[in-house]
C-alpha cells in the first residue's frame, strides 16, 4: 500500500496523494560519459511531474529510466515502496506505465484505430489461435477495448480521423494519436517525452488542455519532459531541473523560477 | 393529413406535437447522433422521457414562466431537448451561436435576460463565466459535457444529466406542475427567441410565436411532401433561424428523424452515412464541397479526370433538363444513364447526396454556375428566399420550376408586395411577433396591417411570376454616371472561381468599381503544392505573384461575363487587391452566419480602397486580428495592387452581333 499519510489538496481541488515512483542516488553511464550524476527525486500520486533543462541535460535519459529502458549503474527505483528489480518493456507496460516517445513510434501504414487499439494489447488475454478464428474470448475482448478505444477518442476529439493512415496525418495529430494509445493502455503513470516539440502555439494549447484533462478526468499521474518553459510552469505541480546531468533544482513552479541555479542555467553564466 | 390535423390542441405548440407523435409513432427513431463510433438512436417516445425528465429538473431549479433559457452548443440531441424541455416549462429557448466570442454573448444574454443558461461544454462555460460579472439577472448555468469541469465551483453549475435526475427523483412532486404549464401554452404564446445576426448594428431577438413555427413547418412540410421517413443531418448553427425550422419545426411537424454528427470536422462523412432525404446549406457549403470535389478530381488519376470532365460536360448540357422532366433526345438520356452509373451516382455518394429528394439552398445567392453543377448530377436542389423575421419561407421553388437566377413563387398562405423603390414587402403567418424590448424597429420594419420589410430588392418577372432578388436595397446603388451599382452580382461570379474564397466590390457613387479577393487556402494550397511553390503562411501565399496572375485572369473573365449585362457592364472591376487575412466573424468582418459585413470592411481598411482609386501599385498597411480566445493582435503587409482587363460595353455589343 502507498503511504498517503502526506497527501494533500491543491489550490485547484486535486487530492495529490504519496509518493509512487522514488528515484534514489541515481547515476546513469554510458562509457566514459556520464548523462545522469547522482540524482533523486519522487513523483506523487496524481501529480504532474515535470523535468525541464537546456538540451543535454539528460532529461530524456531520466525518462527512460522511469520507463526502465535504461538500467542505472548506480542508485535504486522504487515503485510504489519497492526497489524495482530489472524489467523488460512488456513488464514495465504490465505495472502501468505508459509513454509517448519524442520521435512519434506509431505504425505508419495502420489507420488510427488500429493503432490506438494496440495500447489494449495487454489487456486482451485471447490467444493467437482464437483472435485468427475470432472465437472464445477474441470476440468478446474485441468489443470491450474497442469500447474503451473510442471512449478515448472521444476524448481526444481523433474521431475524424479514425479511419486515417497514421503516415498521411500531420505532426500534431500523430502527437495526439500517440496520446490515445498511451491512455489506451488505461496507465497509473503516464511517460510523455516532450509532448509538445515542434508544434504551433494553438497545438500546443490543445495539447496542455489534453494533459490537463486526462490528470484530472482519470487522476493519472503524469511525468512530462518540455522544452517550452511557459507550458511546464502552467502545467505541472512540481518541476525537477536538470543541467549536465545534475539535479539544479526541484519544486514548485514559484520555487524553481526564483532559484538562482535555475535562472544561470537557462540564461547561461561563464563557465570556468 | 386529416389525421394529423384532428386534435386541435394538438397544433398549439412543439410540447403538444411531441405529444402526438408519441403517441401516434411512439416508436419511430427521432434522434440519432453518432458517439464513440456508433449511431445511438432515441425514438420518440423516449425523446419524450428526456425532455420530461429535463423540464422537472428545471422547474425544479427554479425555472419560471417567462423565464429566458439561453442554449448554447452545436447539434446535440440533448441541446434540442433543451430547448423543448424550455417550452414545456413555459420558458423561452433562445440558441446563441456557439463560435461567438465571450463579449458577443454577454450583450445577448444581458439584453434577454436570461436567468439560465445551458452550455455544451468547458469552452462554452468558460465564456459565460468570463461575463457573468456583467449579467444581472443571470442565475444557474447547467452543462452537459462534464469534462475539464469538476473543478469548478458548482454552487450555481449544474450538469445535465444531474437537472435530469433530480427532475425524476422529484417525478411526483412536479408532474402536475408540469402538466398545468403546458396546457398553458397557446399558438400565441412565444416558441423560441432568435437573434439575428445583423449585417449592420447590434443583433436584435426576433420572438417568433408558435403559430409562427408551426404554421410555416406544416406549409413547408406540405409543400415537399415531407413525411415521417425522411431522414435529415443537423449540422448548421442552433441559433440560425433556418436550423430551428428543420431540425425542430419540420422535424416535430412531420415526425422525421434528426441526425446529430458525431464531431463538426466528422460532418462529410457523417452525412455520407446517413444518406439525408431533405438537405439544407447555406451556399458556402455548397462551393466548399464544390472545391474539394474540383481538388480531387485534380489529383485523380489521367482517366478518371478526363472520365470526370466529359461526363461532366455532358450533365451540364442534359442533366437539368432530365431533372425538370422536360424533353431530352433517346441518345442523350441512354449516355447520361451511363454517366450516371460511372461518374455522377459515385460521386453523389461521396458528396452524402445519394438519397435527397429536396435539397434547399437559401441565405445568400448561389452563383449559377454551382447551383447548376448540382443540378446537372440529377440532385433536386433548390432555392428559396426567406429570414428570420418570417420564419423562414417567403419564396421557394417548386418542383420543376427551378431556376438558378429566381428565388421562387411566394410560400404557401404569404403574400408579397412590391413597393415604388422595389423593396420587397411580406405578409405571412410565419411574420414575427416583434423584435424583443425594440419597439422601434420593430415598428420601421413591420407595419400595423403586418406587412414587413424585408430590406432587399427585387421583381417579380411577369410570365412566370418568380421573384428575382437584385441586392440588398441597402446595397444597390449608383455609380457616378448613374447607371446601376450591384455588388453582389460580381462578387457571385468571381467566387465561383474554387481559388476565390470571398470577394467584396466597392464602387457605389464613384465612376469605376474596385474590389478586395480573399483566396481560398484550401483551393490555392493544393495548387501551390502541385507546383512545388512555398509558402509559410496564408499571408505569403496571398501575396505570391503568380496567385496574384491566377486571380487577375478570374477577374478579367468576371469583367467579360459582367460586361455582357447591359444593365450592370458599370460595374467591371478596374483594380483589386487580394487581402492579407480572411475576412472573419471574430474580427467583425463577417456575420456568423458568414455575410460580409460591407460597411465595417469598407472603414477598416479605408486605407486600402483609397489606394486602389488613387492608381498606386501597392499599399503597406496594418490591420487588428482577434484570436479565437478574445487576444488581439496586429498584422502588417505591404499589398500588391493589381489592374484588370476590361471590356468595354460598346465594343461587346459589336462583337456579340
Amino acid at each position: 500500500m502507498l503511504d498517503q499519510s502526506d497527501s494533500y489538496v491543491t489550490e485547484d481541488g486535486r487530492t495529490i496523494g504519496g509518493v509512487v515512483m522514488e528515484m534514489k542516488n541515481i547515476t546513469l553511464r554510458f562509457g566514459g560519459v556520464v548523462a545522469i550524476k547522482d540524482i533523486s527525486f519522487d513523483i506523487r500520486e496524481g501529480e504532474i511531474r515535470a523535468i525541464i533543462g537546456p538540451n543535454g541535460a539528460g532529461k530524456s535519459s531520466m525518462l527512460n529510466v522511469i520507463s526502465g529502458f535504461y538500467v542505472p549503474q548506480e542508485g535504486e527505483v522504487f515503485f510504489r515502496g519497492k526497489p524495482r528489480p530489472q524489467m523488460r518493456p512488456y513488464e514495465v507496460a504490465q505495472q502501468g506505465i505508459a509513454r509517448t516517445f519524442q520521435n512519434i513510434a506509431l505504425f505508419e501504414g495502420m489507420s488510427v484505430l488500429d493503432n490506438v487499439m494496440t495500447g489494449r494489447l495487454n489487456h486482451m488475454k485471447a490467444g493467437l489461435f482464437q483472435q485468427a478464428l475470432w472465437k472464445g474470448k477474441a470476440e468478446k475482448e474485441e468489443t470491450e477495448n474497442r469500447e474503451l478505444v473510442e471512449k478515448v477518442i472521444d476524448f481526444l476529439e481523433i474521431q475524424h480521423i479514425r479511419k486515417t493512415p497514421v503516415g498521411r496525418l500531420p505532426y500534431g495529430l500523430k502527437k495526439r494519436v500517440e496520446l490515445a494509445r498511451a491512455l489506451a493502455a488505461e496507465p497509473k503513470l503516464l511517460l510523455l517525452d516532450e509532448p509538445m516539440a515542434g508544434m504551433n502555439v494553438e497545438e500546443k494549447e490543445d495539447m496542455s488542455r489534453f494533459i490537463l484533462d486526462v490528470n484530472d478526468e482519470f487522476g493519472t499521474t503524469i511525468a512530462l519532459i518540455e522544452h517550452d518553459m511557459g507550458v511546464v510552469m502552467d502545467l505541472s505541480d512540481r518541476v525537477v531541473v536538470m543541467d549536465y546531468g545534475k539535479k539544479i533544482g526541484d519544486g514548485t513552479p514559484d520555487e524553481v523560477r526564483n532559484n538562482q541555479a535555475v535562472i544561470d542555467a537557462y540564461l547561461g553564466v561563464a563557465h570556468d | 393529413m386529416a389525421q394529423m390535423q384532428s386534435g386541435a390542441a394538438g397544433k398549439l405548440s412543439l410540447p403538444a406535437l411531441l405529444e402526438r407523435n408519441v403517441s401516434e409513432f411512439g416508436d419511430r427513431p427521432a434522434y440519432r447522433e453518432k458517439e464513440f463510433g456508433i449511431w445511438q438512436c432515441w425514438t420518440w417516445a423516449e425523446t419524450a422521457k428526456e425532455i420530461e425528465a429535463l423540464a422537472l429538473g428545471l422547474i425544479n431549479l427554479g425555472v419560471n414562466e417567462g423565464d429566458f433559457i439561453a442554449i448554447i452548443g452545436g447539434n446535440r440531441p440533448y441541446l434540442y431537448w433543451a430547448m423543448v424541455a424550455a417550452q414545456s416549462v413555459g420558458a423561452i429557448p433562445v440558441p446563441l451561436y456557439q463560435d461567438a466570442n465571450a463579449e458577443e454573448m454577454a450583450y445577448v444574454l444581458d439584453h434577454c435576460g436570461a436567468r439560465f443558461v445551458i452550455a455544451a461544454d468547458q469552452e462554452q462555460v468558460d465564456k459565460v463565466i468570463e461575463v457573468q460579472d456583467q449579467l444581472h439577472q443571470f442565475e444557474h448555468l447547467i452543462y452537459l459535457d462534464p469534462r475539464g469541469l469538476r473543478k469548478y465551483d458548482h454552487r450555481t453549475l449544474h450538469e445535465y444529466a444531474h437537472v435530469q435526475n433530480q427532475g425524476r427523483a422529484a417525478y411526483d412532486e412536479w408532474i402536475p406542475e408540469l402538466k398545468a404549464r403546458r396546457a398553458k401554452l397557446t399558438y400565441d404564446s412565444t416558441c423560441v427567441m432568435l437573434y439575428t445576426s445583423g449585417t449592420t448594428g447590434k443583433p436584435k431577438g426576433v420572438v417568433l410565436s408558435n403559430r409562427n413555427i408551426v404554421e410555416s413547418a406544416k406549409n413547408a412540410c406540405e409543400f415537399d411532401n415531407l413525411k415521417q421517413t425522411d431522414e435529415i443531418l443537423a449540422y448548421l448553427p442552433m441559433a440560425w433561424v433556418g436550423d430551428f425550422i428543420f431540425s425542430i419545426g419540420q422535424a416535430y411537424w412531420a415526425g422525421f428523424c434528426v441526425n446529430c454528427p458525431e464531431s463538426p470536422e466528422t460532418m462529410m462523412t457523417d452525412l455520407r452515412e446517413i444518406g439525408p432525404s431533405y438537405y439544407f446549406a447555406p451556399p458556402r457549403v455548397f462551393e466548399t464541397q464544390l472545391t474539394n470535389v474540383m481538388i480531387r478530381m485534380e489529383d485523380a488519376g489521367n482517366l478518371k479526370r478526363k472520365m470526370f470532365h466529359h461526363f461532366m460536360a455532358h450533365a451540364k448540357k442534359v442533366g437539368p433538363s432530365i431533372l425538370d422532366g422536360k424533353p431530352v433526345g433517346m441518345m442523350d438520356r441512354l449516355k447520361y444513364a451511363l454517366g450516371n452509373v460511372l461518374v455522377y451516382g459515385p460521386l453523389k455518394d461521396t458528396l452524402g447526396f445519394g438519397n435527397v429528394r429536396v435539397g434547399y439552398t437559401a441565405g445568400e445567392a448561389i452563383g449559377p454556375e454551382i447551383f447548376e453543377f448540382y443540378r446537372s448530377l440529377g440532385i433536386n436542389l433548390k432555392q428559396l428566399y426567406g429570414q428570420t423575421e418570417a420564419t423562414v419561407f417567403i419564396t421557394v421553388q417548386p418542383d420543376g420550376e427551378v431556376r438558378a437566377d429566381t428565388v421562387g413563387v411566394p410560400a404557401p398562405d404569404v403574400e408579397i408586395r412590391i413597393a415604388d423603390n422595389g423593396e420587397i414587402f411580406y405578409r405571412s403567418p410565419g411574420t414575427f411577433v416583434e423584435y424583443y424590448k425594440n419597439p422601434e424597429s420593430t415598428a420601421d420594419t413591420k407595419d400595423p396591417e403586418g406587412w414587413v420589410a424585408t430590406g432587399d430588392a427585387g421583381f417579380f418577372e411577369e410570365n412566370t411570376g418568380h421573384l428575382r432578388i437584385i441586392d440588398r436595397a441597402k446595397d444597390v446603388g449608383k455609380m457616378a454616371d448613374g447607371s446601376m451599382f450591384a455588388p453582389k452580382f460580381v462578387e457571385n461570379k468571381l467566387k465561383f472561381y474554387p481559388d476565390i474564397l470571398e470577394a467584396v466590390l466597392f464602387g457605389n457613387e464613384k465612376d469605376r468599381c474596385v474590389a478586395f479577393i480573399n483566396i481560398d487556402l484550401s483551393a490555392v494550397g493544393n495548387w501551390a503544392e502541385r507546383n512545388n511553390i512555398a509558402y509559410a503562411s496564408y499571408q505569403e501565399l496571398a501575396g505570391h505573384p503568380k496567385v496574384l496572375a491566377s486571380i487577375q485572369e478570374h477577374v478579367s473573365e468576371v469583367n467579360k461575363s459582367v460586361a455582357a449585362d447591359p444593365m450592370l457592364s458599370g460595374c467591371q472591376v478596374h483594380r483589386f487587391v487580394v487581402l492579407h487575412k480572411e475576412l472573419d466573424a471574430d474580427d467583425g468582418e463577417m456575420t456568423r452566419t458568414r455575410k460580409v459585413r460591407r460597411r465595417i470592411v469598407e472603414d477598416k481598411f479605408a486605407d486600402i480602397i483609397a489606394a486602389l482609386y488613387d492608381g498606386s501599385g501597392e499599399i503597406s498597411t496594418t490591420t487588428e486580428v482577434t484570436y479565437e480566445d478574445g487576444r488581439k493582435g496586429a498584422i502588417s503587409a505591404t499589398l500588391t495592387i493589381k489592374d484588370a482587363d476590361l471590356v468595354s460595353s460598346a465594343q461587346h455589343r459589336v462583337a456579340a452581333e
